[in-house]
């Protein structure tokens, strides 16, 4: 296995690779190898009259029927943030149809067609927005030349809309009449086409539902777990409770005797947790018989080479740090001690720290592999996938178990839930792996146990940090030590701390220094990677700054904003303080800011920037004697460009919501002696539906380049709470979970 | 191994598995019933929810020894054949799913809650459905969509599914 290398950020350099991929570099593509609409093929050219000459496929993305039904592929993975239904919806727009009409088939992984197949980041929006209007765009055109020439009219007074081109005197025609004819004109210069402006939508911006929403309220088959094949086994895999832990020896000939049970098996892994750590595989003919088939097993470990980590370690390492200045300095601007030492200013120090948390993604992860051995040597693999890279799992298994990559084929299946679990591939090697032990097709399901002790997990961290204000309460100086966690002498996912972190570039004095300690419990994305944590502090400890300055937080935020200015100008990745501004006022006026308070009731507010996106949360608290934290309402004003699907953006905002909450109140994953010691719900609280507040979301549209939901909307409502639970109560919170310092909901 | 009567969507199945297999895999490696999902296999998600007879149940610690003999209804058979039910109806007018994985178990755990209740008021809902967690945060759409689907099973559906304004105050 040792030949395998993050799989993962290949794929991700693969999808950036993607993007700057010109316009007209994409319609070469698709003129040479085309899409179908027969799932798994690939036909031979990118426009083609239908058979019968009656519909057409008009590019790759875009088949119109002759009876007018408008099939779109919807390219990318779906895992719960709304893409399955936001591509298309940018296509049908640009086409000109009517959203009744159009009917959304989810693509075959086959890059060489759709392009990147991956999702993670919030990146997906970005990426493709000129790509899926681009594709409508042409397909209208085809059209509107077809209906030129059959009702023999000027091309530049017919408009597309409502699924027909029309012409001002009245008349028009269907795209089902004009598909077949539409199919066989030029494709336009891509650079040539015009795109709706934003006042002339009638698709985007609207509220559609989910285009899945019938089969999941129905209960049908959408999800990896979900798949059934003839023939096909289920398997169980039990890895060593301190990860990274090898086998010596298991009881597989008794296991083999137990009710239900067809195999069992040691695998030797390669004690890289991203790829096959050693196991025991129980393969049998429900999942039911191999989950209770796998509480016999007795394995001894050799846990030589497995993790030690310990969190209470960590905890007392990181709190012997604090007050003093990390090794490794990652900033050094103006000069920070002047600023401290000069008694006109008043500055303040606080310690934070935030644990590791599991992604729980409601669906266990699970892969349906089928394994098949062919005439000399020509093996091929079939996979049923939840992943967020569904496509990287082609190159990894061709060169681990030597099979081309045509002979590997990839469904992509809806996901429940991922937040950056499901860019890691091991529960994909192990089932190969175990489908081609037993040369049968297998469904490998986790169990809660196993996805939660065997997660990437969110990674926890310590910020020492010290700020100052001049004589007129204004934020002069800002420093950090960041106490992160590494593997192989590099920062895990989220476990950084970067100079453009506000308020880093809004200020004349500022240093930023880390000390790092290497762990071997693995860590990976987690929504909004380090934005997650990163929020909670900076926006917790402004606000503390403010309150020494006796100033109103928005008030002293809005200071070190300054005037409107974008850092990177046209870089919709860098900060824009005038739309800072913007959606914290927004949310300030929105949330009734300034209000006066009963006691035991606070407003707290918290801004972010990441992925593009610009937000502000308002959360509105309430604490009683015992402790009790009630959330009232949360108002959030966020500004992420034009928005595609609004019941879809809406979602994002909630959901964010909900889960920086449900994150912050009680979820804390820790380990002793390398092992991961919560194990199911029953030791990792979830918030439920009694706590969850109220949530009120306002965007500011524009016509930036509009930018994904799934992540920005969750940073800043720990620290919203954190500030309104001080306002309550006059105490700061400078650690998640809250539960450990006492509070409930 | 014995031989098990199982009652499912109004169809009865002859089962030869072990009797204290949960109804929850016999449903859905054994039945091919894949609605009902697996979440945590202690009770603690919900996403496993099921009727017996009419009454929310929790079918990961439901043996099928247990049930033999009684009415399970499950996601798949909760509409009459030809129509949705009211509440799976509300989730999708509502858009309540995001990833949607737990929602056969909210909308089987909602619409036991309206058989008993047919107007619940926010604190019935809260209790009811306390134990469905949902990872994606669609509590709110959950709440607003029992709400609107007792308003269509009261028959008054010109109220119905006005109590989630999607189109809310949108600057531009
Ligand atoms: S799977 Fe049954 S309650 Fe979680
Ligand atoms: S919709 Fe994803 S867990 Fe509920």
């Amino acid at each position: 296995m040792s030949r395998v290398h993050d799989e993962t950020f290949r794929a991700l350099q693969a999808d950036v690779a993607e993007l700057g991929m010109n316009r007209r570099g994409f319609f070469k593509l698709a003129a040479v190898v085309g899409g179908g609409l027969v799932l798994g093929t690939r036909l031979t050219t990118a426009a083609e009259t239908d058979a019968d000459g009656s519909g057409g496929q008009l590019n790759t993305f875009v088949h119109i029927a002759s009876d007018g039904t408008i099939t779109i592929y919807a390219p990318r993975p779906e895992m719960g943030q709304g893409i399955k239904t936001a591509l298309p919806m940018i296509i049908a727009e640009e086409l000109g149809a009517r959203w009744e009409d159009v009917n959304v088939v989810t693509a075959p992984v086959d890059s060489a067609s759709f392009g990147g197949q991956g999702a993670g980041g919030s990146t997906t929006i970005p990426r493709e927005w000129n790509r899926m209007r681009q594709l409508g765009a042409s397909a209208r055109e085809m059209l509107i030349d077809a209906g030129a020439t059959v009702m023999e009219l000027p091309r530049d007074e017919l408009v597309a809309a409502d699924s027909t081109v029309r012409h001002g005197s009245g008349r028009f025609m269907t795209f089902g009449q004009l598909a077949g004819l539409a199919a066989k004109q030029s494709v336009p210069d891509p650079d040539g086409l015009v795109f709706k402006s934003r006042d002339e939508y009638t698709i985007l911006g609207k509220s559609m539902t989910g285009v899945d929403n019938l089969e999941i309220a129905t209960g049908a088959a959408l999800f990896g777990i979900d798949t059934r094949l003839p023939n096909m086994l289920y398997a169980a895999y039990q890895k060593c409770p301190a990860i990274g832990g090898r086998i010596r020896s298991a009881n597989v000939e008794e296991i083999k005797t137990l009710p239900g049970v067809v195999d069992a098996f040691v695998l030797r892994g390669n004690d890289d947790p991203r790829q096959l750590l050693d196991g025991v595989a129980v393969v049998g003919t429900s999942t039911w018989a191999v989950f209770e088939a796998r509480k016999r097993l007795q394995i001894e470990w050799d846990e030589r080479r497995a993790s030690k980590d310990s969190w209470a370690q960590i905890k007392a390492r990181a709190e012997s740090l604090y007050g003093q200045r990390g090794r490794d300095v990652t900033l050094d601007k103006g000069n920070v001690d002047d600023v401290f030492r000069d008694n006109k200013n008043t500055t303040l120090a606080a310690f934070y720290e935030y644990p590791f948390v599991a992604h729980l993604c409601m669906e266990p992860m699970n892969c349906t592999a089928h394994y098949r051995r062919g005439e000399r040597s020509k093996d091929s693999i079939e996979l049923w996938l939840p992943h967020q890279f569904p496509g990287s799992s082609i190159p990894l298994l061709s060169r681990e178990f030597n099979v081309a990559e045509e002979r590997i084929t990839v469904h992509q299946t809806r996901m429940g839930g991922s937040f950056g679990r499901r860019v890691f591939s091991e529960y994909v090697l192990e089932a190969v792996t175990i489908s081609e032990r037993v040369n049968a097709p297998v469904k490998l399901t986790w169990s809660r146990e196993d996805d939660m002790r065997h997660d990437f997990f969110r990674v926890g961290g310590f910020q020492s940090i010290k700020g100052a204000v001049d004589p007129s309460g204004k934020l002069v100086a800002f420093e950090n030590h960041f106490v992160g966690m590494q593997t192989g002498g590099r920062p895990v996912s989220g476990s950084s701390f970067g100079p453009k972190q506000f308020p880093l570039q809004n200020l004349d004095d500022g240093f930023v220094s880390r000390t790092m300690f290497g762990i071997n419990t693995p860590c990976g994305p987690w929504r909004a990677p380090g934005s997650n944590t990163n929020a909670f502090v900076v926006q917790s400890f402004l606000s503390e700054m403010a309150h020494v300055a006796g100033r109103d937080y928005v008030e002293f935020l809005l200071e070190i904003l300054g005037e409107p200015r974008w850092f990177e100008p046209a870089n919709v990745q860098s900060l824009n303080t005038g739309r800072a501004a913007d959606v914290i006022r927004l949310a300030a006026e929105k949330s009734g800011w300034g209000r006066e308070m009963p006691v035991g009731s606070g407003l707290g507010l918290a801004f972010y920037f990441c992925h593009a996106a610009h937000v502000a949360e308002v959360a509105e608290v309430s604490v009683d004697a015992n402790k009790k934290l009630t959330v009232h309402r949360v108002t959030a004003a966020v500004d992420v460009g034009p928005i595609v699907n609004m019941s879809g953006a809406l979602s994002q905002v909630e959901g964010s919501i909900i889960d920086g909450l449900s994150t912050m109140v009680g979820q804390k994953i820790t380990m002793e002696e390398g092992r991961v010691q919560q194990t199911n719900f029953h030791q990792y609280p979830v918030l439920r539906m009694p706590a969850a507040p109220p949530v009120d979301v306002h965007f500011i549209q524009s016509d930036y380049t509009p930018t994904g939901l799934g992540e920005p909307a969750l940073p800043p409502l720990a620290p919203a709470v954190g500030n309104a639970i001080f306002a309550a109560t006059g105490e700061r919170v400078r650690k998640m979970p809250l539960t450990e310092l006492g509070f409930s909901v | 191994m014995a031989q098990f009567e199982l009652e499912v969507n109004g169809e009865t199945h002859r089962l030869d598995v072990p009797g204290e297999m949960p109804v929850l895999w016999a449903l859905r490696d054994v039945l091919g019933l894949i609605g009902t999902k697996f979440g945590c296999g202690i009770a603690q998600c919900g996403a496993c929810t099921v009727h017996l007879d009419g009454v929310a149940a929790r079918a990961c610690v439901l043996s099928v020894a247990g049930a033999a003999g009684k009415a399970i209804t499950t996601i798949e058979g909760l509409g009459n054949g030809t129509r949705l039910h009211p509440v799976q109806r509300a989730w999708i007018d509502l858009d309540v799913a995001q990833c949607g994985y737990c929602q056969s178990g909210q909308i089987m755990s909602a619409a036991a809650l309206l058989a008993d209740n047919p107007a619940p008021t926010d604190a019935d809902i809260d209790a009811a459905m306390v134990g469905n967690y949902c990872r994606c945060g669609t509590y709110n759409r959950i709440r607003a969509a029992i709400h609107s689907a007792a308003v269509q099973m009261s028959g008054d559906e010109a109220s119905a599914g006005l109590f989630y304004d999607a189109a809310r105050e949108v600057r531009t």
